[in-house]
């Protein structure tokens, strides 16, 4: 199991920072997804992982830490909110200038211009 | 003054909802709640200072969960003295904001700008570090809208950036606070800091690991180089009075280094043995030399400024890393004059556009009432480039005299008096072309890079003037000021008052623990329940053994 969730938030973090690193929105905010996707994996596996293990103590034979369950929730609640936000902000700003690069450049030097 | 520690979190948290839910089309009333709140938060906040300043530590437990379970916010010099230059700032951009009709520009200003300052003093006060990621969330959900405020081609551009560059880092600063917990099994600074001391060799790497993941995260916020890319297009980009306010967000990222490198991961600390020092010496080097050469460079009055206030942040982060007691009260003494003069020169930015339509440096046409604004101009970038009598003089002057400890000395005193040479020099020719120079006809157009103005109001104008009588006034009681500042860095230097405030004395503590056994006997008993569990269940338990198990539940009960 841990490897496997050693590989799942390797591989999602490498493809989250690939295409955070394009220069068009929509690359971006699919890498930004991605990467929040692997780092609430890991904290997850920051509570060491359990396998059918409640969070409730005196419950079961083998508990597991329910603070890094409620530290995800609070992460997916703000990534979420987050990723919402910056699709928004980024399609005003598609429709505002005509282009969907993250880099400004200077003006009249735009050779993708245009939708 | 126990239940006030949270009146500068509440009151905006408040105020901000009203406004949404209840004012949303009412102008006046908006105007009115938003800057009441303001006075408000200035009076909550100097009455928190003068309880701080006696040297008191106060933790405030919400809802009365015990220390390290529950989040604490924590009343220290330090937390005090961010707080009061953050409501002292949004009180006067607030009023600016108003004078100038800028909070008319969109919607949602007013309400945008309280959570904004709840933000800013949760992280400001919050004593748990996963509560500091929650507060760095909500001021900089705020601060994207008010970062695009009034819209606008170039302004929305330069919005996703400062978005995306953000959303990357808060993802950063996640992935610290996960490698954070897997090492400490805690989360709240007092007891992290306890933990620290005590820590296994073993783990020792990582907790290097998430040292230097921090620091990312909060240089981040601070805009030191390499990591300072997203701020010259945000503060250029973002409305005025905005950029104004923003002066005071990036010293949320050094007030953090500050708290975070003396308590939790001091520079003697076991494991860490000068890495931060190492770290933050060079890169805050460069970025001075970087922000300042961008001084020179800068095409419009807006980036100018902004260059300016990335080197003032390396400035700043250079008298940090000393981690000695005379450079972080240097640090913090240039901390409240840097925002104040960065603030004052956004607004004067804006001043400009009101009158010209953009703040391009080329010759042009004199403007109405050009003496005035040319004296602001004067007195605020004398303070920015630290020049003798200003507070800016006196900040770097405290600062020299805390690198001569170091054996470094040669190149902090080459950079600070260097970059203060050329700051002035990039400042008189910004000054000189924008108030002095006649027309040009033959001059290019300006760039279509900038924002638009608010109006060139006498009311703004007194507000300016009143931002450059604080700068004034800091240099006047400099001395009560730095007395303040050397008490702050002694209590830094001495966490033990912080540890013992949040989490109680040793034998509190254990009085505790044997009453919260024995209620948890009782409830074991009440359950006919075997509270025996695994050692293997949790890394809490492999820290802390058997008091700490007998810890939880009967903080859990607590809350039935």
């Amino acid at each position: 199991m841990e490897l496997l969730v050693a590989l799942a938030i390797g591989i999602l973090t490498a493809t989250g920072v690939y295409l955070l690193l394009r220069l068009r929105t929509f690359p971006v905010v699919l890498g930004l997804s991605l990467l929040t996707y692997a780092v609430n994996v890991f904290i997850f596996a920051s509570g060491r992982l359990m396998s059918g293990a409640q969070p409730v103590l005196g419950a079961a034979e083998a508990i597991t830490d329910p603070l890094p369950q409620a530290l995800v929730l609070t992460a997916i609640v703000i990534s979420f909110g987050m990723t919402s936000l910056v699709v928004i902000l980024a399609l005003g700003s598609f429709l505002n200038a005509g282009t969907d690069r993250i880099d400004i450049q200077k003006p009249g030097e735009m050779p993708d211009a245009g939708r | 003054m126990e239940h006030w520690i949270v009146a500068p979190v509440v009151i905006p948290a408040v105020i901000g909802a009203l406004i949404v839910m209840t004012m949303r089309y009412d102008v006046i009333s908006q105007r009115v709640a938003g800057l009441a709140s303001s006075i408000a938060l200035v009076a909550v906040t100097v009455a928190l200072l003068v309880s701080a300043a006696s040297g008191n530590v106060e933790s405030y437990e919400l809802g009365s969960w015990q220390a390290p379970f529950g989040i604490v916010l924590v009343l220290d010099r330090l937390s005090a003295l961010m707080v009061t230059v953050t409501a002292v700032l949004g009180l006067a951009v607030l009023a600016y904001a108003v004078a100038t009709g800028w909070d008319q520009r969109g919607r949602n200003f007013h309400a945008l700008y309280q959570f904004q300052l709840m933000g800013l003093f949760g992280a400001m006060l919050t004593g748990d570090i996963f509560n500091l990621f929650v507060f760095f969330e909500i001021l900089l959900i705020a601060s994207y809208g008010l970062m695009t405020h009034g819209g606008g081609r170039m302004r929305l551009r330069g919005g996703v950036q400062y978005v995306m560059y953000n959303l990357a880092g808060s993802t950063l600063f996640l992935f610290a606070l996960g490698t954070l917990y897997a090492v400490f099994g805690s989360l709240n600074m007092a007891d992290l800091a306890e933990r620290a001391q005590q820590l296994p060799e073993g783990d020792m790497a990582l907790m290097r690991v998430t040292a230097a993941l921090l620091l990312l995260v909060f240089v981040l916020k601070g805009a030191l180089l390499p990591m300072h890319f997203w701020l010259p297009n945000t503060y250029a980009l973002a409305p005025a009075p905005v950029s104004a306010l923003f002066a005071v967000m990036t010293k949320v990222g050094a007030y953090s280094v500050i708290r975070v490198y003396t308590l939790i991961f001091p520079d003697t600390l076991p494991g860490i043995d000068g890495l931060i020092r190492d770290v933050l010496l060079p890169a805050s080097l460069i970025t001075v030399a970087v922000g300042i050469i961008g001084i020179l460079g800068g095409r419009t009055l807006a980036r100018v400024v902004s260059f300016s206030v990335i080197g003032s942040m390396g400035t700043l982060f250079l008298a940090v890393s000393t981690f000695s007691e005379a450079g972080v009260a240097a640090a913090l003494y240039y901390l409240i004059h840097s925002t104040l003069a960065a603030a004052a020169l956004f607004l004067i930015v804006d001043q400009l556009r009101a009158r010209r339509g953009h703040s391009a440096l080329r010759d042009q046409a004199p403007m109405p009432g050009a003496g005035l604004l040319a004296a602001m101009f004067f007195v605020a970038a004398i303070a920015m480039a630290g020049l003798p009598p200003l507070s800016g003089f006196v900040g770097k002057l405290l600062m020299l005299k805390a690198f001569l400890a170091e054996d470094w000395w040669v190149w902090g005193f080459a950079v600070v008096l260097g970059t203060s040479l050329i700051a002035l020099v990039g400042f008189s020719r910004a000054g000189s072309t924008l108030f002095w120079k006649p027309e040009d006809a033959s001059a290019p157009a300006p760039e279509p890079y900038e924002a638009e103005a608010g109006a060139a109001s006498p009311w703004g104008r007194a507000v300016l003037g009143m931002v450059l009588a604080l700068i004034v006034a800091l240099t006047v009681l400099s001395g009560p000021v730095t007395r303040y500042t050397m008490a702050t860095s002694a209590q830094l230097f001495a966490p033990q008052s912080y540890i013992l405030a949040v989490l109680g004395t040793p034998e509190a503590r254990a009085a505790r623990l044997a009453a919260d056994a024995e209620a948890m006997a009782g409830h074991a008993a009440d359950h006919g329940d075997d509270t025996e569990h695994g050692d293997d269940a949790g890394h809490e338990a492999e820290d802390h053994g058997p008091d700490h198990d007998a810890e939880t539940p009967a903080t859990t009960q607590e809350g039935h």
